[in-house]
């Protein structure tokens, strides 16, 4: 295993200045990161995750070197970013969700023979991404449109391809799924792991919709002001923050509520009841106490919304600050 | 090079793409250029030597006038205003991002829009002004040649400016004000409304070293054949410091823009 991004104790502050009085100002330290820490290997997909103003885009802007780190050490593809910009900048793909690398008023097809130039990709190896590209992404029909003229989905697309044309090493993906529908969300997801898969291209996807680090990723990092409150497989996720899975019974009668030590029941409907029990914990004794006391038409066990999980992370998240957090 | 010829290409065909503002642009110099032409025939006529230019190096002026003002982009617009607004939205951290010369990649930009809006903008109202006055022409190829290293010049430095003015938009966030100052300054400063022939005493004076002379009134008097010999080559050479100057400043201004935005954070 090679690792691809080094961060050993990152952090970033920022001054604000605040009016008080009608000329003095005060200087504030905001600070934005604290004392990060990771190692991303080659090839792997992490997802990074936080609520708004946790530090990730702040992380990001770090990883790609246009903001130079306070304290601590980081090198991307061996290089440090804010020392070797555009160094690195050629071994690196970005794409913000909200912002667009195209040329507003040029034809998709002029904006990608651009980027060419820039990043001096030699003559076959464009024509062979183009190619890819056009067949996976579904470019084609588009190249030849202005980009002022693409839907939001379109122009995603083109983005996209636009940051992996110089086969980047590793690419950083801010909210690439934000305003998408469901189709093309799909398609892009299914259009990074094949690009994955077949480059073992690093991907690092900071997002707000947990189903794009379910389908991606292997690992999710998880920021909350400015500290890495959780780091490891998205299982492990599940089993953080006191998270629970629902038991459904169909009794084949109609009963009161179960009562089952190491399990709650928290709704009752007829003859259908849901038992919350702790994720980490075994379905099968339950499972077997019921049987025991009624006849069961049918079961099925839900797994823990990551969405829940994540949501109970964010407002534990003093519980977390103050002792050292979870890393796996 | 072959990466700032294409930018400069592609910023060609961009300002290209929109015909129907090319048209409306040029119908609008030449009302302007006839409306102006009247009020210079009504000023001759009180002094037909004002200046040292007679009513058709004036009115020759007048067309010159309207077609440097969008090739020089005197009031603003071209490449630099989209760094502006790049600066604003936070877009240019995708700027950052490449690994190529921030400066190069908008001088080239700016060349490519200069060489769409000379050949529109320029060339038909000049066109429109000479079947509707009698104007005057550079005698020679020599003259021909000299005047347009002198337009080329005028467009870097009138970049320079427009890219400082631009630039400012790292600390104040939004360069309207400062937009709106350049563009009355190179509206006075330039010729525009008056040549700077007409200023009276020390304020010529003044007004022929800045740097909006470049814009007008030195290509101007080298097409009119105002200048001859040496001065033809202090004048090329006035545009050319005024050239190094402000793309020099512009330079130290981005470092100075790119160590904030990265050191300080945007």
């Amino acid at each position: 295993m090679v690792s691809v991004i080094k961060v050993e104790g990152v952090g970033r502050d920022f001054t604000v200045r605040k009016k008080v009085g009608r000329l003095r100002r005060n200087a504030f330290v905001v600070t934005a990161v604290t004392d990060l820490s990771f190692v991303v290997q080659r090839g792997e997909m992490v997802g990074y995750i936080g609520p708004n103003g946790a530090g990730k885009s702040t992380t990001i802007k770090m990883l790609t070197g246009i903001l130079v780190p306070s304290t601590g050490e980081l090198t991307v593809a061996g290089l440090t970013p804010s020392v070797e910009r555009t160094e690195l900048a050629r071994k690196i793909g970005v794409v913000f969700g909200q912002r667009t690398t195209l040329w507003w008023d040029l034809p998709l097809r002029d904006s990608f023979e651009l980027l060419r130039r820039i990043y001096r990709v030699p003559d076959p190896r464009f024509r062979t991404n183009m190619r890819t590209f056009s067949d996976l992404l579904d470019l084609g029909p588009l190249l030849d449109t202005p980009v002022r003229q693409l839907s939001l989905g379109q122009r995603m697309r083109g983005d996209i391809a636009a940051a992996l044309l110089h086969d980047p090493e590793v690419v950083y993906l801010d909210e690439p799924t934000i305003g998408l529908d469901v189709v093309s969300k799909s398609n892009l997801r299914d259009f990074l792991r094949e690009t994955n898969r077949e480059r073992g291209t690093t991907v690092l996807l900071t997002t707000h919709d947990l189903d794009d680090i379910e389908q991606i990723c292997s690992r999710v990092m998880v920021i909350d002001h400015g500290r890495l409150v959780y780091d490891g497989g998205l299982t492990g996720l599940h089993q953080l923050g006191g998270a629970r899975r629902t038991l459904v019974v169909d009794l084949v009668e109609p009963a009161a509520a179960l009562e089952l030590p190491g399990a709650e029941t928290v709704r009752v409907e007829g003859p259908r009841q849901w038992l919350s029990f702790p994720a980490d914990a075994s379905a099968a004794p339950l499972i077997a106490d019921i049987a025991e006391r009624h006849e069961v038409a049918d079961l099925s066990i839900r797994e823990p919304d990551i969405e829940a999980v994540i949501k109970q992370l964010y407002t534990n998240t003093s519980a977390w600050s103050s002792p050292p957090p979870f890393v796996e | 090079m072959g990466l700032l010829y294409a930018v400069a290409h592609l910023s060609f065909r961009r300002y290209s793409t929109y015909r129907a503002a090319t048209l409306a642009g040029i119908f609008t110099n030449c009302v302007f250029g006839v409306i102006i032409c009247f009020t210079y025939i009504a000023v001759w006529e009180q002094n037909p030597t004002a200046g040292g230019y007679d009513v058709t190096d004036a009115l020759t002026y007048v067309w010159l006038g309207q077609a440097m003002l969008m090739t020089v982009a005197m009031w603003s617009g071209g490449a630099t205003d989209e760094l502006a607004g790049r600066i604003r939205s936070g877009d240019v951290a995708l700027d950052l991002h490449r690994p190529v010369s921030l400066l190069g990649w908008y001088l080239a930009s700016d060349l490519g829009r200069a060489v769409y809006h000379l050949l529109s903008r320029g060339v038909a109202p000049t066109i429109v002004g000479s079947l509707l006055f009698d104007l005057r022409y550079p005698p020679d190829v020599l003259t021909w040649l000299v005047f347009a290293l002198s337009v080329a010049l005028a467009v870097t430095v009138s970049f320079g400016v427009r890219m400082l003015v631009s630039a400012s938009a790292f600390w104040l966030l939004d360069d309207t004000g400062v937009k709106q100052l350049a563009a009355v300054c190179a509206t006075f400063f330039s010729g525009l409304t008056v040549p700077l022939v007409l200023f009276p005493g020390w304020t010529r004076e003044v007004a022929s070293l800045l740097p909006w002379a470049s814009y007008l009134q030195v290509p101007a008097d080298l097409w009119l054949g105002k200048l001859t010999g040496l001065d033809v080559l202090a004048a090329l050479g006035f545009q050319a410091i005024w050239t190094v100057i402000l793309l020099w400043a512009c330079h130290g201004a981005l470092i100075l823009a790119n160590r904030k935005v990265v050191v300080q954070g945007g």
